[in-house]
């Protein structure tokens, strides 16, 4: 069933309920963009002020989760939603879960700003992770994207990407091995480095997630560990 | 990687749902079924499986044929007379409207529950005994174990144990209605027919129900009417959607409940404008 419309329900509140869901979590959605993209800025301009700007409106994001997760649950008793619309609400809550953790995850960037712009030898790790973080935005922003325009040729596109963004990590962690045998006097702001992009590589994951989510949501089809299950046959 | 392995992807996450219905063991088969009342087509070329020992629910409409379908099974429509009938019902294989078929035999087979209880104003006792006794069963303590039995099946048997010779219509709607599940399946029938069975009910004696009709399909083939969706969707293991005499869809409840192949199916169940 690919026919997803919000509208056209009997119940007009019940159209507005589930618009109203929607458009919050795409809302929610551009917050978390907004965090990501600062905290990206931060490195870039190597900016603390912002990266605590970032740290300080994680809460923002939160409270979208729970104030979703509550609409989302009033639903459910209520109207007790069958097919496409079933469907919405839960992938809805599943979404806004992957979206709290991007939040997260870019706080845990901006921190990592915030900790090494001080040092001397930050300007070359920053280098070294910036183009990973940017690929890790696009992703998200497509899935948003997706989500929005209930696009599954595009969710299939940027789930496609993460592939990419795991071996661009993997090759990160073997050169900032190298920098550190190089020289262990840069071991401590490396390790920072390296779990500021393994954030990153997670939130490609995320936003991964959240694509399988606009398969579900369209198609019906829950599409999850499905490249195991082709490893296993 | 390329977005071929993403459509890979969608593909192997085709369920195993059409399967399941394909390997059950089918009790009841309706084929190519047509049925008029004179001049106006109640049914359309209605063509559908009823797996033994599973609950099969209908929904549609008012007017959309499913009532009319269900008293198909054990030939109700005989009973009016501008009704004709093309097409086959086939139950364990045998057309049961081949020439020759006894209907009250087959009724036997075939039991049926209505919408709003009917018990007769008999006792308790006397309403579960009384197809026995159709039957010519006269043993006393025969007739004593059928009636508990039966009683118990339906999960009545605690509540009126005490006061089995007291008129049935003291009893509530809820208890009413279990009494009648009793006497249809006091002569062991095979298929239980029920139209309705709880929209004259309280909840909670629709939970009750609802809950024998769990139990009950550990020995019978159900089939079930209701306008009642979520009712469908918490008792069924089939669904099958009708709109306007047709059969438009049906499968697995799960199935037709979270992602109908029919936009007409999606639209009745979401409660939107068809």
């Amino acid at each position: 069933m690919e026919n997803i419309n919000i509208g056209q329900h009997i119940s007009r509140r019940y159209n507005e309920e589930l618009e109203d869901i929607r458009n919050r979590v795409l809302a929610m959605g551009g917050l978390v963009e907004q965090q990501l993209q600062d905290a990206m800025t931060a490195l870039d301009n190597r900016d603390a002020g912002l990266a605590a700007e970032v740290v300080k409106r994680d809460f923002e994001v939160n409270a979208m989760e729970v104030a979703i997760d509550e609409e989302c649950n009033s639903v459910l008793a209520r109207r007790q939603p069958a097919a496409s619309d079933l469907r919405l609400v839960v992938a809805v809550i599943k979404t806004i879960t992957d979206l709290e953790r991007i939040g997260d995850e870019a706080e845990r960037i901006a921190r990592m700003v915030s900790d090494l712009v001080d040092e001397d030898y930050s300007g070359r790790l920053f280098t070294q992770i910036r183009n990973l973080g940017h690929h890790v935005r696009t992703m998200v922003h497509g899935a948003l994207d997706a989500f929005a325009h209930l696009d599954t040729d595009n969710a299939v596109k940027v789930w496609s990407e993460d592939r990419l963004v795991d071996e661009e990590y993997d090759s990160l962690m073997r050169e900032l091995m190298t920098y550190m045998m190089e020289d262990p006097r840069t071991i401590p702001g490396i390790l920072k480095a390296m779990f500021a992009a393994r954030a990153m590589e997670r939130i490609g994951d995320r936003a991964g997630n959240i694509c399988e989510y606009v398969i579900y949501l369209v198609k019906g089809k829950d599409v999850r560990h499905t490249r195991i299950d082709d490893g296993m046959n | 990687m390329n977005t071929s392995m993403g459509n890979d992807m969608l593909m192997n996450a085709q369920g195993h749902e059409a399967d399941k219905l394909e390997e059950a063991d089918t009790c009841l088969e309706v084929k190519s079924l047509n049925l008029y009342y004179g001049e106006t087509q109640a049914l359309d070329n209605v063509s559908l499986p009823i797996p033994r020992k599973q609950v099969t629910a209908f929904i549609g409409p008012s007017g959309c044929g499913k009532s009319t379908l269900l008293r198909c099974f054990n030939r109700m429509n005989d009973l009016v007379d501008s009704v004709r009938i093309e097409g086959k019902i086939l139950l364990d294989g045998e057309d049961i409207y081949a020439p020759g078929v006894q209907v009250a035999q087959l009724r036997q087979r075939i039991g049926m529950v209505f919408q709003k209880p009917n018990p007769f104003p008999k006792s308790i006792y006397e309403n579960v005994a009384y197809g026995l006794r159709l039957q010519g069963v006269k043993s006393r303590r025969m007739l004593d174990e059928v009636v508990e039995k039966a009683l118990r099946g339906a999960a009545l048997w605690d509540e009126v144990k005490d006061r089995l010779h007291e008129n049935a219509l003291g009893m509530s709607g809820g208890q009413q209605q279990r009494l009648v599940i009793a006497r249809a399946i006091a002569v062991e029938p095979e298929v239980l027919l029920l139209d309705e069975p709880a929209s004259a009910l309280d909840p909670i004696s629709t939970l009750k129900i609802e809950e024998l009709i769990d139990e009950l399909k550990e020995r019978y083939t159900i089939v079930i009417v209701t306008h009642n969706m979520q009712q469908a969707a918490r008792v069924s293991d089939q669904t099958a959607f009708m709109y306007m005499g047709k059969l438009i869809e049906h499968g697995t409840t799960e199935t037709i409940f979270t992602n109908p192949a029919e936009k007409m199916t999606e639209d009745y169940i979401t409660g939107r404008y068809g």
